[in-house]
């Protein structure tokens, strides 16, 4: 591999990094609006609003930098980018159509897994350090909250491993048949369930809960900072929408001709990602008690029920 | 010296520092914190060695998880912004600590340094080959750890539920 082509391939990972955030979280303005009978933005850029979020880009910009005083100073300012920069690592293992990834390596099912539970850090490294009572407790819940779903997320993602016999998302696309729907169909539940609530996001939104702790973790921040957390947040549902669709939904598998596999990839993926904003609408946050029964009786045991079933339908050769 | 020979070098720096400042830190917080690049310098080692597979799961199961769970306690219980002096040890301990750790260290070296020789050998070590020793050779080690692992997390829950009274109506 030479020079120039690991520069183009880290900057196409970069592009989609800035691009496909900002897409999704365009989307769930709009959507969200139309599902609640509002229109949403419609004035930045013109034509329904399509630059409302580059324009929240330049406030967030032009905002004070503050730290607060009783913040423990370099793990509050250290605390966004241990959020950013591990999505931004998943976002490049993610294949989109045969052999177009930015970062090609054999484990990149684990790849992936490793980088996202590294960005669970940031928001607790944020509730802790803001020096904030709502911030720690929201640090706290988050970190329970992160534990419990770990798990389950792990066990459907080893199923389908297991099922194409592969650690890579590539490989295990290829291998990917149609019969897989519904084979692997309660272990993609859960990782829907799951990847959700991985994400923090309503549902499961207990850790930002902002009628009982302002904004959880995030409360102290301002500008750069806090647009970070949430590029973070809409990175991690790219990233947990591209995965679902690799690995449950065939990825580049399409009654299309093959050139366009990564169309079909990306489309998928917006569809995953458009169900996650449907979720947050549709239902109310989920109590802390709630939440934990979720993940332990409900969850784990339905995850471990799939890789049973997956081992033996590997050993019989279905 | 090779790229490979850099990375390795930077990788063990790394894990080398990050261990030394967990240890010596004053922030209870900021020893954890420091943990997670010990055990990504660790990881990045094992990278550059060849086994993908144990770095990967290294970072997947210790930060991701035993880390959070050391944060998410230190949260719970007490974990103050800034030095913690409650906690500061003595001089002679210090000093009896540090020998015993250049102890340790001077005897892992001298064991270790004469099997290195001078280069970074890159063994290619599939996870197909990982999984065969695993479930193969070593597969009754591997499912007694698990079921001691099952027994700890059985104590642990018997433990935390305490001893219930035999009568119900009793106030605990």
């Amino acid at each position: 591999m030479t020079l120039l082509e690991v520069v183009a391939r880290a900057v196409a990972a970069l592009a989609a990094f800035l691009v496909l955030p900002l897409v999704v979280g365009q989307a769930e303005h709009k959507v969200m609006a139309h599902m609640q009978g509002r229109l949403g933005p419609m004035y930045a850029g013109g034509f329904h609003g399509w630059a409302q979020l580059v324009a929240d880009g330049v406030k967030f910009v032009q905002k004070e930098d503050l730290v607060p005083a009783a913040a423990d100073r370099w793990v509050f300012r250290l605390a966004p980018a241990v959020a950013l920069v591990p999505y931004l690592v998943a976002l490049a293992a993610l294949p989109v159509h045969p052999g177009v990834a930015a970062l090609e390596v054999p484990g990149s099912v684990l790849l992936v897994l490793a980088a996202t539970s590294v960005g669970a850090l940031g928001t607790l490294m944020a509730g802790w350090s803001s020096g904030n009572k709502y911030s720690l407790i929201g640090g706290l819940r988050a970190a329970a909250q992160l534990v419990s779903y770990e798990l389950p997320l792990v066990l459907a993602v080893a199923s389908v491993a297991l099922a194409g016999g592969s650690l890579s998302l590539a490989t295990l696309a290829e291998r990917w048949s149609p019969w897989w729907l519904l084979w692997q169909l309660p272990g993609a539940l859960v990782f829907l369930l799951a990847g959700v609530a991985e994400l923090q996001r309503p549902p499961f939104d207990m850790p930002v809960a902002d009628a009982e702790l302002v904004m959880g973790a995030w409360t102290e921040y301002t500008g750069l900072r806090f647009a970070f957390f949430l590029l973070a947040e809409y990175a991690g549902i790219v990233v947990v929408s591209l995965l679902f669709a690799v690995l449950w939904l065939g990825g580049w598998h399409g009654p299309l001709p093959d050139a366009l596999g990564w169309l079909w990839t990306l489309g998928k993926g917006l569809l995953v990602a458009l169900a996650v904003i449907w979720v947050r609408v549709s239902w109310p946050r989920l109590r802390e008690d709630q939440l934990q029964r979720l993940a332990w009786l409900w969850l784990l045991p339905l995850a471990l029920a799939q890789v049973v079933l997956t081992a033996a339908g590997v050993v019989a050769g279905w | 010296m090779t790229a490979l020979d850099t990375a390795f070098a930077a990788s063990a720096v790394l894990a080398v520092l990050g261990g030394l400042l967990a240890v010596v830190t004053r922030h209870v917080v900021h020893a954890a914190l420091w943990l997670v690049v010990a055990l990504l310098g660790v990881a990045g080692a094992l990278l550059v060695l060849g086994a993908e597979l144990v770095a990967l799961v290294l970072v997947l199961v210790y930060v991701g998880a035993v880390v959070v769970l050391v944060l998410f306690a230190l949260m719970l219980t007490r974990a103050p912004a800034g030095p913690d002096l409650a906690h500061a040890v003595g001089p002679w301990r210090a000093v009896g600590a540090g020998l015993l750790g250049l102890a340790s260290a001077g005897l892992l070296a001298s064991v270790l340094v004469p099997l290195a020789d001078g280069s970074v050998d890159r063994a290619q070590v599939t996870t197909t080959q990982v999984a065969g020793e695993l479930f193969g050779t070593w597969v009754w080690p591997f499912e007694l750890l698990s079921l001691l692992l099952l027994a700890a997390l059985v104590g642990a829950l018997a433990v935390a539920r305490g001893h219930r009274s035999r009568d119900p109506k009793a106030v605990p």
